[in-house]
């Protein structure tokens, strides 16, 4: 990799410090229902969607409440999604015709949404219409988004509470943030983004003759207004089937930059909100430091190992960086550095091919979603899951000391340490019992394209992904069978890979999440005691090393394994399979 | 729960109608008005006609005739296509440059059908670069010209490999290499603001330039 793109990657580094407490700060005043900049305009509509949901804003919830109303609004989101899918035949702006989705790759495309994860067995361009894009999935990127956060929130506010159970109002959470947040970055992301080349039209695909006398068909569509708060919302599902390498959803090097930023700034800054809330803001830049340690060492591995060849490209005697499946305006460097930030994060969108990674170079992403996409992770569900792991660290650290452990002045019992273990083990849980069903069925295999470790990386990629609420994938591997008909005439889902990964991404959103709300409820109730001279500190460089431990720990035991069977066995040996 | 279930109902509609329909018309209304060419795919036209998108590239490969000047079929029924010697060539697609239907070639580090196919690409690019490169071998070739593209409609190639392909453009169409070498810095996409990204040749932009100073 050259010295461009190392400068481009420590210019990337700094902006992201210097958004955090700007960012972070802001939403911290949102959340806290301080007057800010924007409340002049925005107060008035905040209060009038309070009278149309018919709900009292002020009334808190104490967790079990807010758990209810999270659950419900998702299910109400689920049905309605699963509907326009299904339905996109009778559906408005749809000037390709496009009928509607199986039954099955519904199923899979409507969890995938809601959960914010976005895995995408159909290819937008060649089966959805506008209509569906629009007002089915780019809904679902910024609701979803908005659940992530106000579950955080709420674990924030329970961390940070003095006495009583309440952990805030959902309703008022969902509604500041969509509206205080996401909306307004999403405005003025998409506006940036078509200036440079994004696309934003609803107008029908054109046909040409090209220069060499053959026919090439525009896909066209509203690509902006989504690509923004695709990345913003950590939610990554393409308007296109090749996501954000197509030159329609991100033109240059700026614009990948720009997008690279989006999709890392509210999981960052959502440490700096975390540390104001609990009023120390080093608490929050300490949790910062540990994401960013491991984000750092991260991109550095991936970039060096996409600028050698890969064995392939070796024994047909190519020199140079592994340019398979990258476009030559990002090049390894803007191609490394997305793939790392798109698997810390739990957005997914790619700008490059994840399956056309070094051997090495596809450890660091299925590692990093391994980790349970902590480090920084996905708007709000990166923040309280590493909140887990911190009180997991703390939880360690007071066996080693035979101190009753605590964290930020609230004991940690019994009660808290089973929810966090249930909160932390549930999705690698189901990753590895999810894979080797794949791997050991014939109707998994079924999705696989590769043969080879590369075949198994597939599989484990896919549930690893899935089941972290990623989104990115070995895209050779499918859950959908397109015949390339008119209208979409004769496809079909793939029904073991729609329902086992619809059921993955499900179960691993809503049952750690209720872990994290219980957690909440449990230590909102709990007595802030004084720190003493024993008390262990949490903000010292001691305390992000021993938390990056815990994660390392709890990862690599789990994982290590069939990561062996799979990118570590590619990155070994120069033989071909 | 009954309170919840009709907050949801309404939420949904409500927040379906404000982000799913108002936020995109309305992005797309001022985009339509500030930004007009960008927010319909940067057309370039020529004589009144469309003949691409500056940002989406385009295969310079011609289809193979057989005997009857039909276009030969491969065993799935798409054309076979072949270099056409005239025009500078865009990198290696899974999907010949469907703009409509764009895919990876998901080829694995270690496989042996992404050795076979890289393989093929160079011995193509030897084939059609050699006449015009004396010495030039395997080792030479830049690695985009024989790697797929991620979006499969690249617009771009590397400099080394346009510099490699401007001796047999400069003789095919008549114009003195010097100036094809013009040509390609003129259609450079340099890095964004001098650091972010790879620069690249615009393909596209270069053969249009080539065509309108062509003399033959």
């Amino acid at each position: 990799m050259n010295l461009a793109a190392w400068i481009q990657f420590a210019l990337f580094i700094a902006v992201l410090i210097a958004i955090t407490p700007l960012l972070g700060g802001y939403m911290a005043r949102v959340y806290q229902g301080e007057p800010v900049l924007l409340g002049r305009v925005l107060g008035p509509v905040e209060r009038l969607t309070y009278r149309v949901l018919r709900t009292d804003a002020d009334r808190g919830q104490d967790w079990k409440g807010y758990a209810r109303s999270v659950l419900v609004f998702s299910l109400a989101s689920w049905l309605a999604l699963y509907l326009i899918l299904r339905l996109q035949g009778s559906l408005p702006l749809n000037p390709q015709g496009y009928g509607a989705g199986p039954w099955n790759l519904s199923f899979s495309t409507a969890s995938s949404f809601v959960t914010n994860t976005n895995w995408q067995y159909y290819a937008g361009e060649t089966t959805l219409s506008y209509f569906v894009q629009m007002a089915g999935l780019a809904v679902q990127n910024f609701v979803s988004a908005a659940v992530g956060m106000a579950v955080a929130v709420a674990l924030i506010r329970g961390i940070a509470s003095r006495s009583g159970r309440e952990l805030g109002n959902f309703w008022a959470d969902l509604v500041r943030t969509t509206l205080y947040i996401l909306l307004p970055i999403s405005i003025v992301a998409a506006l940036f983004l078509v200036s440079q080349g994004t696309l934003q039209t609803l107008s029908h695909y054109v046909t040409l003759k090209t220069l060499a006398g053959s026919d090439q068909t525009l896909a066209l569509g509203p690509v902006a207004s989504q690509e923004a708060i695709k990345e913003l919302g950590t939610n990554g599902g393409g308007f296109f089937n090749v996501n954000s390498a197509m030159p329609f959803e991100n033109p240059s090097g700026l614009t990948t930059f720009v997008e690279m930023v989006l999709l890392l700034c509210i999981p960052a800054a959502l440490t700096a909100t975390f540390g104001r809330m609990v009023g120390s803001r080093r608490q929050g830049w300490a949790i910062f430091t540990a994401m960013l340690v491991m984000l750092v060492a991260g991109v550095t591995v991936v970039s060096l190992a996409e600028s050698g060849s890969t064995p392939a490209q070796h024994l047909a005697h190519i020199a140079g960086a592994n340019l398979e499946g990258k476009d030559v305006r990002f090049g390894t460097g803007a191609s490394a550095l997305w793939a790392t930030i798109t698997t810390v994060t739990s957005c997914g969108a790619v700008n490059a091919s994840m399956e056309s990674l070094s051997g090495l170079g596809a450890t660091i992403p299925m590692s990093n979603m391994m980790t349970g996409e902590v480090i920084f992770g996905g708007v709000g569900s990166g923040l309280y899951s590493m909140l887990l792991f911190v009180l997991l660290a703390v939880f360690l650290a007071g066996l080693m000391v035979g101190r009753t452990p605590e964290y930020l002045g609230k004991k940690i019992g019994a009660r808290e340490v089973k929810l966090v273990a249930i909160g932390l083990l549930t999705t690698p849980m189901i990753v590895l019992v999810s894979a080797a069903l794949a791997v050991a069925t014939k109707a998994g295999r079924a999705s696989q394209f590769a043969s080879g470790p590369q075949g198994f990386s597939e599989h484990l990629y896919a549930y690893t992904s899935q089941a972290n609420n990623n989104g990115s994938a070995f895209a050779g591997y499918t859950g959908f069978v397109q015949p390339n008909a008119p209208g979409n005439a004769g496809a079909t889902g793939v029904t073991f890979a729609d329902l086992l990964g619809g059921g993955v991404m499900l179960v691993a959103r809503f049952l750690p999440m209720l872990a994290v709300l219980a957690a909440a409820g449990a230590l909102a109730s709990k007595r802030v005691s004084p720190a003493g001279p024993g008390t262990m500190r949490t903000d010292t460089p001691t305390f992000v090393i021993l938390l990056i431990g815990a994660i390392l720990l709890v990862a690599l035991l789990t994982f290590v394994p069939a990561l062996l069977l799979g990118p570590v066995v590619q990155s070994l040996t120069d033989r071909l399979f | 729960m009954r309170k919840d279930i009709v907050t949801s109902l309404i939420a949904v509609v409500l927040l379906t109608v404000v982000l799913g329909v108002a936020y995109p018309l309305v992005v797309t209304g001022i985009s339509q008005v500030a930004f007009p060419h960008a927010a319909d795919g940067s057309r370039i036209e020529r004589d009144g006609k469309l003949v691409g998108s500056r940002i989406i590239g385009q295969d310079f490969r011609k289809p193979v005739l057989d005997r009857a000047g039909k276009a030969k079929l491969d065993a799935d029924g798409n054309p076979v296509l072949v270099a056409d010697s005239r025009w500078f060539q865009s990198r290696p697609s899974s999907t010949s440059y469907n703009a409509a239907g764009t895919a990876f070639s998901n080829a694995g580090p270690n496989q042996k059908d992404t050795r076979d196919a890289i393989a093929a690409n160079a011995v193509a690019y030897l084939a059609l670069e050699r006449p015009f490169n004396p010495g030039l071998i395997r080792g030479d070739i830049p690695a985009d010209a024989v790697q797929t593209s991620a979006s499969s409609v690249d617009p771009h190639i590397s400099i080394r490999n346009a510099r490699i392909q401007a001796p047999r453009v400069a003789r095919v169409r008549g114009i003195a290499l010097p100036r094809v070498r013009a040509l390609i810095e003129d259609n450079t996409d340099d890095r964004s603001l001098g650091i972010l990204g790879q620069p690249g040749v615009n393909v596209l932009e270069l053969n249009l330039a080539i065509a309108s100073e062509a003399t033959r």
